[in-house]
């Protein structure tokens, strides 16, 4: 395995920066980058404004990328607006998706059966191929989630082998978010909104835009690799500064928090218990009632939400009665079949379904996984249709 | 057919079939009752039967050409490594197909999966094992497996509670436990009839005649959550403490690894942490409504 390589398992080597290690790049340059990760073997991710929304697609070249595009966010509602003026690439927070279909499929085969003329059976596994991915633009939020999923499907006993291959498949090209949305909340998980070393996943070159360009310093091997080809020059001092200013301005434009009650209060909510027990000794509020009145159990929350990470299986037979094919596909908790065994709805009423959500999100996940689920990128506030915000949800259960 | 995969670090994942399933053959079916069958199976390839290993109380995921896979506990013995026998109640598609096959058909199997009973714990002790309902199946194997090794084991209590008295699987079985050395059978219906020669009533009802020692006592519970709290209550009101109450949990299943998070129970996955536990661990969730 070479510098030129993804590494390791998830790149171990990446998100080792010290920061001030960064170098300047005119933001015509970026292109050049872009020119050599696709050269390098990968295919090139990232942001595109399609059907009033960015999303990461495939991506041809720079040009393709929201320049001058921003948005605004609110509970249940998202629209974007066109501003010929700016040049920038990434002042917008960010959109319903980015990582999580690129490493946990929507909908993926796992296995086949075949069957012969006696009944015979075989049994054949289906690995996604490994492609190489550089994606352009991840947010310390999506970094933070990935970080989540990570620990769900492959730091347990039994490793998702599908995961495995396309998240090794992955190059980072991370940015810090300069503009967070009114839904965004990653100050106050201490996810977000700077992309730092050593915080969620590993990434392999971080970049900080500024109006006439990016500073860009390299996580891993790999990252440097890349760094050393592109024209850069040493970054001033007022470019630092003025990338300083921004993300703290980032940071003092969230207002919204989760609840941090007991001792932990007023600190990040991954790095103390937070809400751990918390949701589960309120299992009978009266509050879970009120939430189902609004929620239309809809499972949109779980759609957009970067760590949900439920998935049903589905058996898709053939019509000559030869071959089955045997699917995973992203499901809800929201959903009536989610919990049904045998003639029985486990979880049969909203104020259950929500219930185990948020539950899930930011009590239990403490217990399965060492910290909150939730990265505070604000997604399930915006793109709930009744407006929906966990913030409040769990503030008015745990004031 | 490849059914490790070589990328990954070394974890359980290496040693069971964790995606596409091993092939099994079914070398008996036997009718256990309306709707209730049993199917003995046996792994076809020599490597994956001499992989194969299982604790009472671990269950496999059986797969169904072209319909799907069900969780079934194992209710053979654990050192019959040749055959692997499944009980199973039509209840669905995929249960309703498997009542289909017979004898020399061919199917999947992925498993071991989950925690099992604590035999290895509850050896020198006195053991109660109490069912509920039809779904007594997972609690067939450690009987048995107690009935076999008598001597390990203090005294072995057996209750079994059904609603109605002809819902009562395995007749004969019950009365041969109950001429072992050492063993108490006690039977219970809601409804019995003329030929019900036991209590009527539920099952908590059969305590005044079963002998609980607290810290001596292991209690083994598998059945609807209803019957189970009350038996838990009976259970804590006679000293027993929740770090010896075992219960079999029940939940939606489909990865069986703890990845698809159907099963969740709070913080536990049941196919993984489960669907075995001590009510020591999920004390604070056992029979709220909806969790």
């Amino acid at each position: 395995m070479n510098d030129d390589t993804t590494q390791g398992k998830r790149g171990e080597d990446k998100g080792a920066a010290e920061d001030g290690a960064a170098v300047f790049l005119e933001r015509d340059a970026l292109q050049t980058l872009l020119a050599l990760l696709q050269s390098g073997g990968y295919r090139l991710v990232g942001p595109q404004v399609r059907d009033g929304a960015i999303v990461y697609e495939t991506l041809g070249g720079a040009e393709q990328l929201p320049r001058g595009w921003h948005d605004e966010q609110a509970p249940g509602r998202y629209r974007l607006h066109y501003d010929p003026a700016s040049p920038r690439l990434f002042a917008w927070a960010n959109g319903p998706q980015a990582l999580k279909p690129l490493v946990f499929a929507p909908r993926e085969l796992l296995w086949e059966a075949h069957r012969d003329e006696t009944g015979n059976l075989r049994f054949q596994d289906c690995l996604p191929s490994g492609e190489r991915i550089a994606v352009i633009g991840v947010r310390a939020c999506d970094l933070a989630a990935l970080a989540l999923q990570d620990a769900h499907f492959l730091e347990g006993p039994f490793p998702d082998a599908a995961y495995h291959r396309r998240r090794t498949g992955l190059f980072l090209v991370a940015v810090d978010c300069s503009h967070p949305a009114e839904t965004c909340f990653c100050a106050a998980t201490g996810d977000g909104p700077r992309v730092e070393a050593g915080k969620g996943a590993a990434w392999d070159l971080r970049l900080q835009e500024l109006e006439a360009g990016f500073l860009v310093e390299a996580g891993s091997r790999a990252g440097a690799a890349y760094l050393a080809r592109l024209p850069a020059r040493a970054a001033t001092e007022a470019e630092r500064a003025a990338a300083l200013a921004q993300a703290q301005a980032a940071v003092a434009r969230q207002t919204r928090r989760l609840p941090a009650p007991g001792p932990s209060a007023g600190a990040p909510c991954h790095d103390a218990a937070g809400l751990a027990g918390a949701l589960t000794a309120r299992h009978d509020h009266p509050h879970w009632h009120d939430v189902a009145q609004r929620c239309l159990a809809c499972g949109n929350c779980t759609a957009v939400c970067p760590t949900c990470f439920c998935a049903g299986d589905e058996e898709v037979p053939d019509l000559a009665g030869t071959a089955s094919r045997h699917y995973r596909q992203w499901d809800s908790c929201f959903t009536a079949a989610h919990s049904y065994i045998h003639g029985i709805v486990i979880r049969a009423e909203t104020r259950h379904r929500y219930r185990q959500w948020l539950t899930h999100k930011l009590d239990t996940w403490h217990a399965q996984y060492g910290r909150s689920g939730c990265v505070g990128c604000g997604r399930c506030i915006t793109w709930c249709p009744a407006g929906i915000d966990l913030t409040a949800e769990a503030e008015a259960l745990v004031p | 057919m490849i059914d490790i995969d070589d990328s990954l670090p070394e974890t359980p994942s290496r040693r069971h079939p964790v995606r596409s399933p091993w092939l099994a053959e079914i070398v008996e079916r036997r009718e256990e009752a309306r709707d209730i069958f049993t199917l003995r199976l046996r792994l076809c390839r020599e490597a994956a039967r001499s992989r194969y290993r299982f604790q009472p109380g671990q269950f496999n995921m059986l797969y169904l050409f072209g319909v799907g896979e069900v969780p079934i506990s194992i209710v053979s013995d654990p050192e019959d490594e040749a055959l692997l026998d499944h009980t199973i109640r039509v209840v669905g598609r995929v249960t309703r197909g498997l009542a289909q096959l017979r004898a020399g058909d061919r199917l999947g199997i992925r498993g071991p999966f989950g925690r099992g009973w604590p035999v290895q714990a509850a050896e020198g002790r006195d053991v109660m094992v109490i069912t509920g309902g039809l779904g007594c199946a997972p609690s067939v194997s450690v009987i048995d497996y107690i009935a076999r090794r008598r001597e390990r084991f203090g005294h072995l209590t057996i209750m079994q509670g059904v609603k109605h008295h002809h819902d009562l699987l395995w007749r004969e079985r019950y009365e041969a436990w109950g001429r072992q050395p050492g063993t108490t059978v006690l039977l219970a219906a809601d409804q019995g009839g003329p030929v019900w020669p036991w209590h009527v009533g539920p099952v908590t009802g059969l305590f005044d005649q079963a002998p609980v020692s607290p810290g001596r006592t292991v209690a083994m519970l598998c059945g609807p959550e209803g019957m189970m709290q009350a038996v838990v209550r009976e259970l804590r009101a006679r000293g027993v403490a929740d770090r010896d109450i075992w219960l079999s949990m029940e939940r939606n299943m489909h990865c069986a690894v703890g990845l698809c998070g159907h099963c969740q129970f709070g913080p536990h996955f049941v196919c993984r942490n489960g669907p075995v536990f001590p009510l020591a661990e999920i004390a604070d969730l056992f029979g709220v409504r909806g969790i």
